[in-house]
Parts: C-alpha cells; structure tokens; sequence
C-alpha cells in the first residue's frame, strides 16, 4: 500500500489519476472471514468461479484451470456456491 | 478605447458573440435556451446547419446537461462553448465548480438578468455573481464591441496551458444582447492565427487511460483544492499578457480594469457592465464643469484585479461601489464585498458606500449616476459613510 | 486482444484480458464487478466509460487508486447520460476535423442515476441518439448512501426510506419499467440482464456494442449488503429472480419483443424472497394482501411480455 502521500504542488492537474488500475496498491485479501480452497483435481474447467468473481480474485490459467489471488480475495463464497463440482472450499481464515 | 482594426458591421451582442463563436471554429456547442440568450443559440444553429461552422451542435434538455455536455466534450480534447441566463446559469450550478475542478476549458457567454422570484427576463447581475466562487475566469463586456473581442479572447484565454481555468463572458440582459450596436469584426484568417486550434492537456485518450472525477477523503480533497486555488492566482499575469497580446492584434486595448478621470479624481463610481458607459458619459460633463469625479469598471471579475484596483484609488476620498443585484444579509452586495475585501489592507484607501441599482431592468439613468456622485461628494465632504448601501431608481 | 465484437456460446469464449482491477472496495458477494469485467471484455478496441455517481463509481475510484485501465470519467449524480453526449459529440467531430479516432462509449448508472435523477438526462441522451451504450447496473436501491427506496425497488421491498413498519409494510409502489422507457425513445435495442446467464449477458453486451446509436441495458444486480443475503448465494438469487419470473430475462430488438428465458412452470416467489432480509416480512401472514398483490403484479407483467413477444399462453 502507498504509504507517502502527496503535496498540492505534486498531485497531478485537475485532480485525475493518472495510474490507471493502481487499486492492485490496495490488498482487500485483509476483508475475509472465510477463505475459498481450490481442489485442482475435482476442477472440470468450467470457469463459472472465474467470470462471477466480484473482485477478479480468480486468475483463469492457459489450461483453464485457475488460482485464487488471495490478495484480493474477500471471501464472499460465490466462487464455491456456483462450482458444479464443489471443486472450492470454504474454510475459516485463520 | 481606439477603434482598432475590423470590419464595421452592425450586431446585436448575441449576435456578435455568435459571430466569434464560428470564427473561433469551436467543436461542440451544448446550449439550452433561455431569454435573452436565445439568439446565441439560434444563430449557432444555424451556422451549423447551413454549413458555415463545423461543430457538434447539441440540443440538450436543460441548462444543467448542457454544462455537463460541454464538460465531457471539454475533457475528450474538444474547445467547447455554451450559452445561459439566470435560471439557467442557477441549475447549471452544481457543474460550475466541476467544471473548474476538472480544468475544463468551457467558455460561456452569460446574458445577465435577473433570478426569480419574480421571473423577470431583464437585466442584473445575479447570475453573474452566483458564479463567483466557482472558480471560473469572468469578464465583463461593456459594449457589443467587448462583448465580441473578449469571446475571442476567452477561448485563447481558458485553453492556455498556463491556464486552464473554464471562462464566463458576461453582457447586460437585452441592454447588450439584443441592441444593435456598430462593431468591427476581425478577418476570420485573423482570427485563425490568433487563435489555433485547441491543443488539450490530459485529453481522454484510450492509449493514455486517466480517471477524472475521482472520490476525495480528508486527506487529500484539501490539496486539491489548495492546487486550484493557486494555479488560479497564478494564471492572472497570463491572463493580463493575453490581454496585452490581444490588444496588439485588435489594435484595441483591454485591461483588466478601466479607469477614467482618477488622475485627479476625489470620489469616483465602480461600476461594471453597460453602465460603465452611462457612469463615464456624466462624469465627463462634470468634469467640463470642474467637478473631480472619476469612473473605475472591470473588465476582468474573477480573478479581482486587487493590484490594479490599489493603484487606481489612490488620492480618491470616496467610492461609491454600485452593484446590480443584492445579497440578503450580507455586509454589502457582492461587488461592494469584493471591493472591500481587496482594499481592507491598504494604508491609503477612500470612504466605501454600496449603491444598489438597476434590478430587473430597471434603467441606470445620467440623474441616478448625478445622484451618486453627490453622495459620494457628501461623504468625501463629511469625511463619513452615514448610510453604508443605498438603492437608487426605487419607488419608495 | 479480440479486435472484433463476437457472440459466443461457452464460457471459455470470453476474454482472459481484465481491463477492471481488483483493489476496489465493492462489498463483499458485490453483483456490480462481474457486469463490468464482461462489458469491458465483450467490447473490444478503444472505449470510455462515463460513471454516474454512486456504489461502482465510489468504490473504484478512491484518490489515489482506481480499478479501471480504460478512460473513466465521472461528473455528477444526474449527468451521466449528459456527460457521455458531449464525450459522443467530442469525437465525432474531432473524428470529421482531425481524424481523431472515435471510441466506443459505455455509460454506467445506478438505478438511482437512472431511474430517478437520472432520468432526464438519460431521456436526452436516448433522443438525441447518441452512439452509445447506457448500462444501468440495478441494485434496486440508493444502495451506496444507504440502502433508499428509489423508483426501481420493488414492491414490497424494505429500505431505509420504505421500512417494513408496523403500518406501512415497504415500498408499496411498483417498479418503473425502464426497457418500456427505452423503448418509448426508440432505441433500436434494449434488454434486461441477468448475472447468473452470463453467455446470454456477455451476447446482449455484444449486441449492444454492434448497433449505431443509442442502446439500454438493464442490469440485475445482486446486493448482499441492501438486501441483507449471504454473499456466496448471489447467483442462486439471481437465478431465482428469472425463475420466479419476477425479473424476466427478455429482449427488445428492432421493434421485436423475445423472452430469453421462458419460464414455463414458475418457482415460488416466496423461495426467492425468503433468501432476503428486505422481504422476509412479506411472508409474514399479517402482509398476506401485499404478497398476494405482488404475485399478482408478477402474473400480470409476465402476460403483458408474452403478449409483446407474441406468445400464446
């Protein structure tokens, strides 16, 4: 997370952004209570998870399998509710 | 002022606002009709549908989408222009300072008159001062003349990259924007040169993707504002040289405040708008009697010209600060605020009183300014301000 | 990168590119995210998003950091729709004047930016025919100030300003209807549109984009947060909204009426309800009347649409 923050005279003009998606600066991965576990071997490459995903936490591979982006990942359970194959876990954030 | 260089024509002020509008070739036009400025409005589309301007003409549906309109287009790199009054200039409100805060480049033409209630469709300068605080550029044209050159010289103003700030050209409801007036209209080659295209700054650019208009918390809306608040001190020198390069292209001189007879003046009027004209007309015959009076108007409002307005009471007894329009409440009326505000600290500075005039058309007439002049004489004599705002032209 | 707009049949047909950025502070089970990834995915080559003010435009955009890679502008609550005219208007002449490429304009609004004060400006926008795509994700709340009632919360439905009381349980006025809006400007395509049918999504989205001139699309959006459900059941209740035919799934095109999904043996609104803290009272039996007007309500609406569409019962 970006710790300095800027002066009036350094802040870009008319106050816009100028980094665009730089909200990855920003881990929401902190919000869970209850994080999602991904049983690769039950997976049938639907990617129901990965296009329901609020955040995207979910990252589709070349394969179509994916891996959870726990950085981001705020544990709302979709992932795991729409899995045809309960191939997602929900399990307590310890 | 000297005539200076044009074609003498003769138009109406909506009429010659319109006329530099197509001559500074803009983009995108967003306006919303309402009297006096229709004609502005009229004329654009016209110009547009018959060929003669190559613009995005945009009806919209109320005076508020049509800042909104001239925003966005402002931001997607277009020069941008729209037109209101009154009512119009009151729902446009909450994009006024968007408009600024964003470091669009919109520049408006403002018929001045009246806020309801009672809807009255004549002159004063409510609207006007409702857009003080926003942070817009304001001038004030006295003349058709004015009115025509200081719409030019908005575009060339508010693009600047040294500036960036939207502008306001104000003209007196149907007493400039509807009287026909003689003017010279410069070539539109000229104009042209004087006036380039728009090269943006921070245009939207899907290759250079930019978020405007994002949300502030506490720690950073106060730096924002502190950076727009300082880069609008800092454009009024390059607001003063592009006036002076104006001048020298019209041939016609325009400073950010006009001063007459202050050489030896004792008491003198402020007064902005048509009325300059009217206030200048009877202290010249006063002056031909041997009465010490003098007249200061603005051409630039916003940013105030407190340097130049220091200078120009010096020596001077009294002032009388003439406002069209009122502020219920208020220590004074809008002008008579700034006035005051800009002179609180000077070492050598007149006697103020407020004079309000003028509200919803009420004609300004030479009997009134004769008025005031004696008042201010009184004060200047009694070396006292008895009554600190007075109304002139009012039925009691 | 896809270059071209395509209407796909699985899934694995969309995009892998995310032009929307995690790091937002969109509630937890949030329905908004998932309407922006597939617009941004669906709609290739240079676009500009226009946000009106509220959750998605709050959530993504707080200074220092945004989500979006693309353009994003945002103006006020009422102007999106107004904004986006003048964005339209910009580069269609800068196109003609200065061969300045045009880009493909998306305007995102709230159902309050929509439905209530945004209404005008989107009316404006949709006469004038502006080439753009007007998105309306609906949460059928003023979700970000505080879970209010606006035009498009539905009947029965408590919100801070419709509370279930003891005299007066919810909203007790019915939906506006904002494809029969569109449609009344003339739009050449409008449709509703639904989380939990992302291929029929992700094709309207496509559709959309393909048409010159103005398009609505009205988006379910499920709110964890606003209508007190389980985060992980947003799509279930998604799902049930088309199934109990309460929030059909239909399309208008080209003066053609077609009903996506069409439920032929309902499921009982009381299921779809009974997964949400804003209607729970309407099982209650003292609110029997309200439910039993809002079944009717339902009944109603679903004939009225077979009708358009020219289906026989």
């Amino acid at each position: 997370m970006s710790t300095k923050k800027l002066g009036w005279r350094e802040l870009p003009i008319g106050a816009i952004i100028t980094t665009p998606g730089n909200s990855v600066e920003y881990k929401t991965g902190a919000w869970r209570a209850l994080k999602p576990v991904y049983h690769k071997e039950k997976c049938v490459k639907c990617l129901l998870c990965w296009i329901h995903c609020p955040e995207p936490a979910i990252i589709r591979h070349e394969d179509d399998t994916i891996e959870i982006d726990y950085d981001y990942c705020k544990g709302c359970g979709i992932c795991a509710n729409v899995c045809p194959v309960k191939a997602i876990e929900m399990v307590m954030e310890r | 002022m000297t005539e200076g260089r044009g074609k003498p024509v003769g138009l109406s002020g909506d009429l010659a606002v319109a006329y530099a509008v197509k001559q500074a070739d803009v983009d995108v036009i967003a306006a919303y009709p309402i009297t006096p400025q229709t004609i502005i409005v009229e004329k654009l589309a016209e110009y547009v549908n018959d060929g003669e301007l190559n613009a995005a003409f945009v009806p919209v549906e109320s005076e508020h989408s049509a800042l909104s309109a001239v925003v966005g287009a402002s931001l997607a790199g277009a020069r941008v222009f729209t037109a209101t009054a009154s009512q119009g200039l009151a729902l446009m409100y909450e994009i006024l300072w968007i408009a600024s805060g964003l470091r669009t480049t919109v520049v408006m033409a403002l018929a001045n008159r009246a806020l309801s209630p009672n809807i009255n469709i004549h002159c004063s300068h409510d609207d006007a001062y409702a857009a003080r605080d926003a942070g817009w550029i304001q001038f004030f044209a006295e003349n058709v003349q004015e009115a025509y050159d200081l719409t030019l010289l908005a575009f060339r103003v508010s693009e600047d990259k040294k500036v960036l700030f939207p502008s306001i050209i104000n003209l007196d409801g149907f007493i400039l924007s509807h009287s026909l007036e003689r003017l010279l209209v410069l070539d539109d080659k000229e104009v042209k040169e004087f006036l380039p295209p728009k090269e943006p700054v921070n245009p939207i650019d899907p290759d250079n993707p930019k978020t405007y208009g994002p949300l502030d918390l506490y720690d950073y809306y106060i730096e924002h504002k502190r950076q727009q608040a300082e880069h609008f001190k800092a454009s009024y020198p390059r607001i003063l040289e592009l006036m002076r390069e104006f001048s020298e292209f019209a041939g016609r001189e325009y400073k950010p405040i006009k001063t007459y007879g202050l050489e030896d003046a004792e008491v003198a009027i402020m007064i902005l708008g048509s009325s300059a004209g009217t206030a200048r007309y009877v202290a010249r015959k006063l002056r031909a009697k041997g009465e010490k009076v003098g007249v200061i108007s603005l051409t630039l409002y916003r940013p105030f010209p407190v340097n130049e307005l220091l200078e120009a009471v010096k020596g001077l007894k009294a002032l009388a600060v003439m406002d069209r329009s009122y502020s219920f409440g208020s220590p004074g009326a809008q002008l008579f605020m700034d006035v005051t505000a800009a002179l609180i600290n000077a070492k050598e500075k007149p006697l103020m009183f407020n004079v309000i005039y003028g509200l919803g058309g009420r004609d300004l007439m030479p009997d009134h300014i004769v008025q005031v002049f004696e008042m201010a004489k009184q004060v200047a004599k009694e070396g006292e301000v008895k009554e600190a705002q007075v109304w002139v032209g009012v039925r009691e | 990168m896809e270059k071209e707009l395509k209407l796909i049949k699985s899934i694995k047909e969309i995009p892998i590119r995310e032009d929307f950025a995690p790091g937002h502070r969109l509630c937890t089970g949030c329905g908004i995210p998932q309407l922006v990834r597939m617009v941004l995915k669906a709609i290739p080559g240079p676009k500009v998003v226009v946000n009106a003010t509220g959750c998605l435009e709050v959530a993504t955009t707080i200074f220092p950091y945004t989500s979006w890679k693309v353009p994003w502008v945002h103006n006020a609550f009422e102007n999106a729709a107004a904004t986006a005219s003048g964005i339209e208007a910009a580069f269609r002449i800068l196109e003609k004047k200065r061969g300045i490429k045009r880009p493909k304009i998306i305007v995102f609004g709230g159902d309050g930016g929509t439905f209530d004060i945004g209404l005008q400006a989107l009316s404006g926008a949709l006469e004038r025919g502006h080439d753009l795509i007007y998105i309306c994700y609906d949460n059928e709340a003023y979700m970000n100030t505080g879970i209010q009632r606006s035009s498009a919360t539905p009947k029965g439905a408590a919100t801070t300003t419709s509370p279930a009381g003891r005299v007066i349980p919810g909203k007790l006025e019915r939906k506006k209807d904002l494809i029969g809006i569109a449609v009344a400007h003339g739009v050449k395509y409008a449709a509703t549109m639904n989380p939990a049918y992302p291929i029929d999504m992700y094709n309207k989205i496509v559709k959309a984009a393909s048409i010159e001139g103005p398009t609505v699309l009205h988006y379910f959006t499920p709110c964890p947060t606003g209508w007190r459900a389980d985060p992980s059941k947003s799509i279930e209740i998604a799902r049930l909204a088309v199934l109990t035919r309460i929030w059909p799934l239909y399309e208008y095109e080209d003066g053609k009426y077609k009903i996506n999904v069409l439920v032929k043996k309902p499921r009982p609104v009381e299921e779809y309800f009974k997964l949400q803290g804003r209607f729970r009272h309407l099982l209650d039996p003292k609110n029997k009347w309200l439910l039993e007007e809002i079944k009717r309500d339902i009944e109603e609406n679903w004939r009225r649409l077979l009708r358009l569409a020219g289906i026989e019962e």
